[in-house]
C-alpha cells in the first residue's frame, strides 16, 4: 500500500500536526519507503494466531477502589504555558 | 594518585567503603571532566550543586549503617526520566522548559540506594532514534577517534558541527559517550528497540535491556509502552549488574511491572558457565554481513565453548519480519502517548486563534522531523480501515517471533548469542537522510528482543579492522538476567577489557 498527497494531509491532520504544502511531496516519499519497508509482512501466514497482547504473562494487580492522591492542583498547573483561576487556559472553544 | 574518573563503579564503590576517597573528590573530578568535555554534548543538563550536595551527604552516611549499596556513587542520568526540578525533555523542543513535579521510581531507586547525580545526558529526541542526531539539542560526539582522524581534527570539527566525528549510537547516545568518556560511573539508558545495546556496542560499553516488567516505567517518558525498559550502561558487566540491581523491582505506580524481588545480580559475575547451553540462531547470518562481525560472531561463541558451555545451531524463523512488524507496532504506541503533547498542559505553546490550530502549530514547530514521521505512520496503520491489516498483522507476528524463542528455551537452550550491530559506528551525518529504512536497520539484530519482551546485554568482544569497538548480544530467558552476567562476564573476560580513548576532547 502506498500514500497519496492527499492522504498525507488527512494524516497530518489526525495526528494534529500543521504540515506546508512544500513539506508534502517529501513526507509522502518517506511515509512510502517505510510502507515499503513493512510490506514484507503481506508474506507471513497469520492464520489463529493471537495478537499480542502482553508481552510477559501476568496478572494485572488490583487495588482498593480509593482516592490515593489529590490537592494538587498547583503541582498540575505548574507547567502549563497559561493558567487562569487554577484553570489550564485555551483559545474559546465554544461560539 | 590515580585520576578518578578512570575507576570501575565497582572499585569507586570498594574506595569509598574503605575510606579511601570520599564521595565529594569523586564528584568533583566528574564534574572537572564534564566540564573539559563539554564539546561531546553529552550532557544537556549539569547539575553541580545538587551533586555535590549529595556527595556530601553520602559521605556522612558512608561508614554507617544507612549506607546505600550505592552510597556516594557518581551517575549520569538519560533525560527520559523525570527528575524532581530538574530539565526533564526526552531532547525534544515540545517539552520546552518542562520541570517535573516528581520523580521517576528508576531514578528514586538510586537516589535511596546512594547514588549521586551528576546530571542529565542527551539522547533522541523521545528516544527515536540510532545515532543521538535527532537530539533537539544537537548531535553527540563518540568519544572514539574516527579512523585515521588526528587530535586535532577531531578537536577542530568539535567546534563546528561535528560533521564527520563518529555517532556513539543512539538513542541513548548521550549515555553511551558520558560513560566511555569517563565523565560518570555508570548512566541510566533505556531501550525500546535497541536504544541501550547498540549505543553499548558503537562505543565499546557493557548495557542490558532487562527482561520487560523489570524496572518501573513510571517516570519514564513513554515512547511505545509495550516495547520501553530502562537498562544502565556502566564500562563493565560487573558494573551494569550493579546498577541493575538497584534500578529494577517492584512497583505498585506501574501495572505492569513485576512483582518479583530482584536477585543479587553481582552475585552471578564470575559464576562458571561450564554445563551452559548456547544457541547460535541462523536466521541472524544476513546476507552481506560484514566478515569482521561474522567472524566477531563466531569468536564469541568460541569463547564460551572454551569456557565450558555448549554451542548448538538454533532457528528463529520470523527474525526476518521482527524490525517491519516493529515499525508499525512502535510508531503506533508513540502516536497515542504523545498525543498529551498539546501545547496546553505544559512545554512548548505556539500561539493560535482556535484550540486545534494551536494543537497542529505546537506539534509542528515542537517535534522533530524523525517524531513527526513516525507519529503519522503510526496514525496511519491504527485509522479506520488499515487497523487490521497493520496493527493486528504486526501484533500477530510479535506472537509468532515470541513463540520461535520460547521453543529454543524449551528446547534446553539457556541464553542466545548474536552479533550486536550490522557495522561498527558510522560518522555524524552519514545514514538515512535520504531513506529513513536506513538508519533503522541499525536495529535489526537488537529489535526481537523488545518485540519478545526478552532481556538482551550486550558486551564489547573487540575491535573492527579499523580499530573501532564492537559489540556482541546475548538474550536470555525471561527474568534471567543473572545467566546473562554469567556469559557477560566470560565474554568480557575473553575479549579483554576493552581500551577506552584518551581524552582527546579535553
Amino acid at each position: 500500500m502506498s500514500v497519496d498527497l492527499n492522504a498525507v494531509r488527512r494524516i497530518a491532520h489526525l495526528a494534529r500536526i500543521e504540515v506546508s504544502e512544500a513539506e508534502t511531496p517529501h513526507l509522502q516519499r518517506e511515509i512510502n519507503a517505510i510502507l515499503k519497508f513493512v510490506e514484507a509482512l503481506d508474506t507471513v501466514d497469520v492464520e489463529g494466531v493471537e495478537p499480542m497482547t502482553s508481552v510477559i504473562p501476568m496478572a494485572l494487580p488490583m487495588r482498593e477502589d480509593v482516592v490515593t492522591d489529590g490537592d494538587i492542583a498547583p503541582k498540575v498547573l505548574a507547567n502549563a504555558p497559561m493558567t487562569e483561576d487554577g484553570f489550564f487556559v485555551v483559545p474559546k472553544v465554544i461560539e | 594518585m590515580t585520576d578518578l574518573t578512570t575507576l570501575t563503579l565497582a572499585e569507586a564503590r570498594d574506595r569509598l567503603k574503605s575510606r579511601a576517597v570520599s564521595s565529594l573528590e569523586l564528584a568533583k573530578a566528574h564534574l572537572e571532566a564534564i566540564e573539559r568535555a563539554k564539546g561531546l554534548n553529552a550532557f544537556v543538563a549539569v547539575t553541580a550543586d545538587k551533586a555535590l550536595q549529595m556527595a556530601k551527604a553520602s559521605d556522612a552516611r558512608l561508614g554507617g549503617k544507612e549506607a546505600g549499596p550505592l552510597e556516594g556513587l557518581p551517575i549520569g542520568v538519560k533525560d527520559l526520566y523525570a527528575t524532581e526540578g530538574v530539565h526533564t525533555q526526552a531532547c525534544s523542543h515540545i517539552l520546552d522548559g518542562f520541570r517535573p513535579p516528581y520523580e521517576s521510581t528508576v531514578t528514586a531507586n538510586l537516589w535511596r540506594d546512594g547514588a549521586v547525580m551528576l546530571g542529565k545526558l542527551n539522547m533522541d529526541e523521545f528516544a527515536m532514534g540510532s545515532s543521538n542526531e535527532t537530539s533537539y539539542y544537537g548531535p553527540v560526539a563518540s568519544p572514539w577517534l574516527p579512523p585515521n582522524w588526528s587530535r586535532e581534527r577531531a578537536r577542530a570539527a568539535l567546534g563546528s558541527g561535528k560533521r564527520g566525528l563518529l555517532t556513539p549510537g543512539g538513542s541513548s547516545g548521550g549515555s553511551a559517550s558520558a560513560v566511555a568518556a569517563r565523565l560518570c560511573l555508570a548512566a541510566t539508558a533505556s531501550d525500546t528497540g535497541g536504544s541501550i545495546r547498540q549505543p553499548a556496542a558503537f562505543t565499546g560499553v557493557v548495557g542490558i535491556k532487562p527482561t520487560y516488567g523489570r524496572c518501573s516505567r513510571y517516570g519514564m517518558v513513554a515512547f511505545a509502552s509495550s516495547l520501553d525498559q530502562a537498562g544502565p550502561l556502566a564500562r563493565t558487566v560487573r558494573d551494569a549488574a550493579i546498577m541493575l540491581r538497584s534500578m529494577a523491582g517492584p512497583d505498585p505506580k506501574d501495572s505492569t511491572c513485576s512483582p518479583a524481588s530482584v536477585p543479587d545480580y553481582e552475585a552471578a559475575v564470575g559464576r562458571s558457565v561450564k554445563g551452559m547451553t548456547i544457541g547460535v540462531p541462523r536466521e541472524y547470518r544476513l546476507e552481506g554481513m560484514s566478515d569482521e562481525i561474522e567472524r566477531l560472531w563466531a569468536r564469541g561463541a568460541e569463547w564460551l565453548r572454551a569456557a565450558g558451555a555448549s554451542v548448538v545451531d538454533v532457528s528463529l524463523s520470523h527474525t526476518p519480519y521482527a524490525l517491519p512488524a516493529y515499525y508499525i507496532v512502535a510508531p503506533a504506541e508513540a502516536s497515542s502517548n504523545l498525543a498529551r503533547y498539546d501545547g496546553v498542559r505544559y512545554g512548548l505553546r505556539e500561539p493560535a486563534p482556535d484550540v486545534i490550530e494551536l494543537y497542529e502549530k505546537t506539534r509542528a514547530s515542537g517535534f522533530g522531523a524523525e517524531v513527526r514521521r513516525r507519529l503519522m505512520i503510526g496514525t496511519y496503520v491504527l485509522s479506520a480501515g488499515y487497523y487490521d491489516a497493520y496493527y493486528l498483522r504486526a501484533q500477530k507476528i510479535r506472537t509468532l517471533i515470541k513463540r520461535d524463542f520460547e521453543r529454543v528455551f524449551a528446547a534446553g537452550v539457556d541464553a542466545v548469542l548474536t552479533p550486536a550491530t550490522p557495522s561498527a559506528a558510522f560518522g555524524i551525518g552519514e545514514v538515512g537522510s535520504d531513506n529513513p529504512v536506513e538508519m533503522y536497520l541499525n536495529d535489526i539484530f537488537t529489535v526481537t528482543v523488545n518485540m519478545a519482551g526478552l532481556p538482551g546485554l550486550v558486551a564489547p568482544a573487540g575491535l573492527s579492522n579499523k580499530g573501532l569497538p564492537l559489540g556482541l548480544q546475548l538474550i536470555g530467558r525471561p527474568f534471567d538476567e543473572e545467566t546473562l552476567f554469567t556469559l557477560g562476564e566470560t565474554i568480557e573476560q575473553s575479549a579483554g577489557r576493552m581500551t577506552l580513548p584518551e581524552p582527546w576532547w579535553a
